[in-house]
């Protein structure tokens, strides 16, 4: 479903992705891990061109977003929701109408059944009774769950998470990775996401992949995943305390 | 479109100038496009946000734009009345302060406040969007930013910049008024008769045509200089200065090419 072909991406001189190539299947959790700046936000933002390949492509479906401009490229960006690390709220306006924009914007649909949708996704997230507050009333796991509102409002086909639950408590982490499991699960989304959180990616994910200076140093299942003997993995999965049988205490 | 500062390796003075040649050009392109964007803001749900706009930097700039545009015709008055005092014209001071408001100082003023005080706040607006993500947030909802957010500040801009810079003309005169009776010893309604006297319609037109250009420049740098930031609360800093010290700049020069092109030598 998306594909990336040769990806070569050079940031301020540093190449921070190199001829990277690899296939997210649809109806999949692919979660990408690594160390900061190791260019997992990059991946993710070439998927909707927020960012484009110094050379190489990145297919979705039929479509080359890489090379899409204008009406192809809003077409294929239609199929995505996107939850930013910050939630990226819009601060003027409460929850509810950062949810309802993406409705108002883009459909004609009449404000009665904005506001059916609008609820139906708030209760699921969990926010059914914050509608009106403003983006900074809330907790940043609110934001985030506000986001992931925003961000299924339109019923997408993929749903890109960028460090869901990074700066949240335990308790909050795993509501969102739930979360992210349960759309995946009950609404068919395929999902892509970056995070550092090895146990939730255990939970959410059908495939992990590790990437280090720009390539990937391990994809597999979670099960596999944590049997890794690549030592720059292995190192990741025990300073989170996961030995190859899973999470150790 | 991208607001991105392409790197140019080209050292030396071309280094310096393609970047800002550039800079220019994509600044133009954006405000063109939100010009031609305006009609659709007639819509009832762009409508309110464009009213909206219109009270944030209208009716908020009004206490600024009261007190700058008074004091304004003040030190006119009191300047060129001292002068004309010494050969017995100081009875010609309303037409000094009259027609120095409607043809400059009027639109000038106006711009320089909107710049300083509606401009830096929209720049460090959309410039704290950019860092935030919302930006990218708001391209990924395909929803256009430039529709969405800088042609209503552009449709409240160039219908509330001719409207204060008319007021702040009036209060100019009424200001020059005070200093004509209480500094300079003229009778208010010889100072009014005067000042209405020298009045064209003219005057008043190419200065309205002046304060929209201001609104439309200042607009169209402040936005630009937001979707341009980078890296973070400092990269919002520098955008704000920027769009602040562009702004000035341009609108001296602009306003001097239009004075050159409405009034031959």
């Amino acid at each position: 479903m998306i594909r990336f072909e040769h990806v070569t991406k050079t940031l301020g001189g540093r190449e921070v992705l190199s001829d990277l190539t690899f296939e997210i299947r649809k109806g999949e959790v692919f979660t990408i891990v690594g160390a900061s700046g190791s260019g997992k936000s990059v991946t993710l933002k070439h998927i909707v061109r927020l960012l484009t390949p110094t050379s190489g492509a990145v297919w979705v479906g039929d479509t080359e977003v890489s090379a899409a401009g204008g009406a192809t490229l809003e077409k294929a960006r239609e199929r995505f929701g996107y939850l930013f690390q910050g939630g990226a709220l819009l601060g003027w306006m409460s929850v509810y109408e950062n949810v309802a924009l993406p409705l108002r914007e883009k459909t004609r649909l009449p404000e009665g059944a904005i506001e059916q949708r609008v609820m139906e996704v708030l209760k699921m997230v969990g926010l059914e009774n914050d509608g009106e507050k403003l983006p900074n009333e809330i907790s940043g796991g609110m934001q985030k769950r506000a986001g992931l509102a925003r961000a299924i409002v339109r019923q997408p086909e993929i749903v890109l998470y960028d460090e869901p639950t990074s700066g949240l408590d335990p308790v909050t982490s795993r509501t969102i990775d739930r979360l992210i499991r349960r759309l995946n699960t009950d609404l068919g989304i395929t999902s892509v996401v970056v995070t550092h959180d090895l146990q939730g990616a255990l939970m959410t994910s059908d495939r992990i992949a590790m990437l280090s200076e720009g390539k990937f140093i391990e994809i597999d299942a979670p099960a596999a995943f944590v049997k890794t003997t690549e030592p720059k993995a292995r190192a990741f999965l025990d300073a989170q305390f996961i030995s190859s049988e899973g999470l150790r205490l | 479109m991208r607001f991105t500062r392409e790197p140019f390796e080209s050292g030396g003075i071309g280094g310096v100038i393609l970047p800002g040649l550039c800079g220019v050009g994509r600044m133009g392109v954006m405000t063109l496009q939100s010009l031609l964007m305006l009609p659709l803001q007639l819509s009832p749900r762009r409508l309110r946000e464009v009213l909206r706009q219109m009270y944030l930097l209208g009716v908020k700039s009004l206490p600024v734009v009261t007190l700058v545009g008074m004091f304004m015709g003040m030190i006119l008055a009191l300047q060129a009345g001292l002068e004309l005092r010494r050969y017995n014209q100081e009875m010609l001071i309303g037409a000094g302060v009259m027609i120095s408001s409607l043809r400059e100082m009027g639109p000038f003023m106006t711009g320089l406040i909107l710049a300083a005080c509606v401009g830096s706040a929209m720049a460090a607006q959309i410039g704290t969007m950019t860092v935030n993500d919302e930006i990218a947030a708001l391209e990924i909802m395909s929803v256009n930013p430039i529709r969405y957010l800088v042609a209503p500040r552009m449709a409240a801009m160039v219908l509330m910049t001719p409207v204060l810079s008319f007021y702040a003309c009036i209060l100019s005169v009424v200001g020059g008024g005070i200093v004509a009776v209480t500094q300079l010893s003229v009778p208010f309604r010889q100072y009014m008769k005067v000042a209405m006297d020298f009045a064209q319609v003219y005057d008043l037109y190419v200065g309205l045509f002046k304060a929209l250009v201001f609104g439309i420049l200042v607009t169209g740098i402040s936005c630009f200089e937001g979707f341009s930031t980078r890296q973070g609360a400092v990269g919002v800093g520098h955008a704000t200065r920027n769009s602040v010290v562009k702004s000035f700049v341009f609108i001296l020069v602009v306003g001097y090419i239009i004075t050159r092109l409405f009034y031959d030598l």
